[in-house]
């Protein structure tokens, strides 16, 4: 049966607004950063440029096209163009399978994610993995001793996180059993896995502060001791594209925590008026709210030093997400 | 199933399409001043003294294996926790050893001081 998801026009419109979406959510998210972070310090932040200062991304996003690129001349010329790149079109690309939630028009279902593939949770974590590259690249091809440094520093901090990550997340899996994300939305109906998985939330939250470079784990950049890290060699749009891929990239952890741990797209209590509200406007929510502890807490904390990073990584987060795999499941398979 | 993938292809194109624009605009847009000492890398100031391609610690490529080993397991996993509801006490026993047998190793490169930055 052809649904609309089959139509070649649904899939472009689709398309077309989640780019444009997603380059939205990346502008006001900057803005949101200075906003917030101007309060916390009592300041006013950014109110100039349009009312309350809201025309601010646009006028930054436009002077980055119009400046010069600034590059060392023994650079690696190839390596050099596709860090940026990579940055931004993989944080792009990751989206494709998050679920926004599903109607059924006139007997249709119609999906509001852009693919719907049977293997959603490995694809996201495959491709927001490419990021190291995109980093460790940008580092290397740059032939700067701080670019190196804060490459290095990047790919081993990510690499370590990212096994924390999918250790956390197999919990959830192992309750929904599906790596379907529109299954593990759905099989929390009624309860959400936050509850049944506290640990595991706790545990996937703190390294997607590491995952996106933000503070406290912020040492690829750390200012004080690295310039700016692996982008130190960067200017105009090519370092725009790091900036997109950094602030995309948390729009996407905080995504996935919100459809496996704190239930998508479904309404807060399952009854009137809750859920007269769309799902996608729940998502949507829920991710705001998680977008705004993480700026939260990067103007809060300060930088952990880098063997005191990798010391948690390791020595911590990953033998806890060890233990919560087994004693999750041991309890559903025992009780199976 | 494999449908399901030909949407993700389509915005693959997209996403290509808009990391390569955004840098042949911002070339083709922006000004091109260039001078000897903008080629120079950034070091705080000073003139650059030698290559940067050099040595790095040790620790980053031990890193990067135990990172591979850790990795291939949680590989491993995935499959496994999306049927331990059938497999029952069967698969927490197997998938017990397996971790067991990793935790060990993790502990002994941690004793080993493999995981020590200094």
């Amino acid at each position: 049966m052809i649904g609309p998801d089959d139509l070649w026009w649904v899939l472009l419109i689709k398309c077309g607004v989640l780019v444009v979406f997603l380059l939205t959510a990346f502008a006001y998210l900057t803005l949101a950063e200075r906003k917030i972070s101007a309060r916390i310090q009592l300041r006013y932040g950014p109110n100039r440029v349009g009312p309350f200062g809201m025309l601010q991304p646009a006028a930054d996003g436009l002077k980055l096209f119009f400046k010069e690129n600034v590059a060392p001349a023994e650079r690696d010329k190839i390596l050099y163009l596709v860090g940026p790149s990579l940055a931004g079109g993989a944080a792009l690309l990751a989206y494709a399978v998050i679920p926004w939630g599903t109607n059924n028009w006139f007997g249709h279902v119609f999906h509001w994610d852009i693919a719907h593939v049977n293997v959603g949770l490995l694809f996201i974590l495959g491709v927001t993995s490419l990021g190291v590259y995109s980093l460790f690249l940008g580092g290397f091809a740059s032939n700067s001793k701080y670019s190196l440094l804060g490459g290095l520093r990047s790919s081993a901090q990510l690499i370590s996180y990212e096994m924390a990550v999918s250790f956390a997340l197999i919990g959830v899996v192992i309750l929904s059993g599906s790596l379907d994300l529109e299954h593990i939305v759905g099989s929390q109906q009624g309860l959400w896995f936050i509850v049944l998985q506290p640990l595991a939330f706790i545990l996937y939250f703190t390294a997607a502060f590491a995952e996106t470079n933000r503070l406290p784990f912020d040492l690829p950049e750390a200012e004080t001791e690295l310039i700016a890290g692996y982008h130190t060699e960067y200017s105009a749009m090519r370092f725009g594209l790091y900036f997109l891929g950094e602030y995309i990239n948390m729009v996407t952890v905080c995504s996935i925590a919100t459809a496996l741990f704190l239930g998508g797209w479904l309404p807060l209590l399952p009854f009137h008026p809750f859920d007269w509200i769309p799902g996608p406007i729940w998502f949507l929510g829920k991710v705001l709210v998680l977008l705004f502890v993480m700026i939260w807490v990067r103007w809060t904390l300060p930088r952990l030093r880098y063997d005191r990073l990798m010391n948690f990584g390791w020595k911590v987060l990953m033998p806890l997400g060890l233990i919560n795999i087994v004693v999750t499941g041991a309890v559903v398979a025992l009780r199976a | 199933m494999l449908s399901g993938y030909a949407p993700i292809l389509f915005f693959f194109g997209i996403c290509a399409a808009f990391a390569v624009l955004a840098q042949f605009l911002n070339a083709a847009l922006g000004p091109k001043r260039p001078s000897p000492t903008k080629d120079l890398p950034y070091e705080s100031g000073i003139v650059p003294r030698e290559s940067a391609r050099r040595r790095f610690s040790v620790s980053f490529y031990v890193t990067a294996m135990l990172f591979i080993i850790f990795d291939v397991e949680s590989i491993f996993l995935f499959p496994w926790a999306t049927i331990v509801r059938e497999l029952k006490v069967f698969g927490i026993v197997e998938m017990g050893i397996f971790i067991a047998t990793l935790l060990v190793g993790l502990l002994y490169v941690w004793r080993k001081g493999a995981l020590r930055w200094d």
